[in-house]
């Protein structure tokens, strides 16, 4: 369980420094976690297991910011993950919620059998960029999907640079509301 | 949108963030508050009259004391509680203690004054200005200090709001103080407590709605 812990904190922490690749490996080792998290927790709703697991990695990477380096990494992430599945009880019928167990022993019982394997997801939220508005969809798309440097950026759209990175941080946040909104 | 997909999105270009960005947030928001709420104070409340000889008197800066300490706690829960899973932790048991040794001093001063004194006492001249205004003062800190806690992220709504909300409180009777003439320490137990609960009370009624995050 240990090394779990160390190797995810290790990776945020060298993300948060500026690292990318770090980065990727932290959300993509956060997404098992996630995934069996949820699956075990909707087992009445398993078709919105993948959802809940892309919207938490959005709302961990929106509140990227909120983690104290010195704290433990997995208390955090469940979290949050915990927070969005209350959410999403909350918008089912109150009926159902009775019939998923939440329990606070998480971060090491979660850990066990890891389902590294994504379900469909319900929700496209690539289709969710496309209804931004130009000043976050813009950013959005020649940044974090084209790969492009904020520099660039800023050139082709003519906004600044300090614009494109305001624009990334603010449409990926107006992202996570509409992902949550549209259940 | 694939999982894999989305986490190649997010993993690119800029992902550093400033450190300490819990701290720097909660700082600026209390600055703010403060200093909205003491312009007002010293625009249509104006300094007490006395204060040059006030300052001199212990009481003075036990008044003070209150809503500081008060604040301290608060800003200590606030923080803990802007974090995903964060809880108030040992705050609560502290404020309880702390309130404890408060009232009881105040009960003491009252019933060691001579019986026909101790309703001024408590009641001093200007009780309910005192809880109006000292509510009123809190509110700039308790915005801004919403406005910060909605960037973070907290789990715990109600509890976050009611520490944003006695922040606020300690920072509005914090201010007040600078214009309150009172000098007693029953009436600080009784009026200044009761102003500051009343934000405490709002942020924890508005907390499960205003800081709710996606």
């Amino acid at each position: 369980m240990e090394d779990v812990e160390e190797a995810l904190r290790a990776a945020l922490l060298l993300a948060l420094a500026g690292d990318n690749d770090a980065y990727a490996v932290f959300l993509t080792r956060s997404g098992v976690h996630l995934r069996s998290y949820f699956r075990r927790r909707l087992v009445a709703f398993p078709n919105d297991v993948e959802d809940l697991v892309q919207e938490t990695l959005l709302a961990v990477h929106n509140r990227r910011h909120t983690f104290e380096p010195a704290a433990r990494l997995l208390p955090w992430l469940y979290a949050i993950a915990r927070y969005k599945l209350i959410d999403l009880l909350r918008a089912q019928s109150p009926r159902h919620a009775v019939e998923v167990p939440l329990d606070d022993n998480e971060g090491i019982a979660e850990l066990v059998p890891a389902d590294a394997s994504p379900a469909e997801c319900q929700r496209d939220l690539a289709k969710l960029i496309d209804t931004l508005p130009d000043r976050y969809r813009l950013p959005i798309v020649l940044v974090k999907l084209e790969g492009r440097s904020v520099a660039e950026a800023a050139q082709a759209t003519g906004m600044s640079e300090p614009a494109v990175k305001i624009g990334i941080h603010r449409g990926l946040k107006k992202l996570a509301t509409l992902a949550s909104k549209r259940r | 949108m694939k999982t894999d997909a989305l986490i190649a999105m997010l993993a690119q270009g800029p992902v550093a963030v400033r450190p300490r960005a819990v701290g720097r947030r909660l700082l600026s928001a209390i600055a703010i508050g403060v200093a909205l709420a003491s312009v007002v104070m010293l625009a249509t409340l104006h300094l007490r009259a006395d204060l040059a000889t006030a300052v001199h008197a212990p009481m003075f800066w036990l008044k003070l004391a209150v809503p500081v300490v008060v604040a301290a706690l608060a800003v200590v829960a606030v923080r803990r509680l802007a974090r995903p899973g964060g809880g108030a932790g040992p705050v609560l048991a502290i404020g309880a203690v702390l309130f404890v040794v408060l009232a009881v001093s105040a009960i003491a001063d009252v019933v060691i004054a001579p019986a026909s004194e101790r309703a001024a006492l408590v009641l001093g001249k200007t009780a309910l200005p005192c809880v109006v205004l000292v509510a009123a003062l809190s509110l700039p800190a308790l915005v801004a200090i919403f406005v910060a806690l909605r960037s973070l992220a907290p789990t715990r709504l109600t509890a976050a709001g009611a520490a944003a909300g006695a922040l606020a409180g300690g920072l509005g009777a914090a201010v007040y103080a600078w214009h309150c003439n009172e000098m007693t320490l029953p009436f600080v137990a009784v009026w200044y407590v009761l102003g500051m609960a009343i934000p405490a009370a709002l942020g924890a009624l508005l907390g499960g709605r205003w800081l709710h995050w996606s």
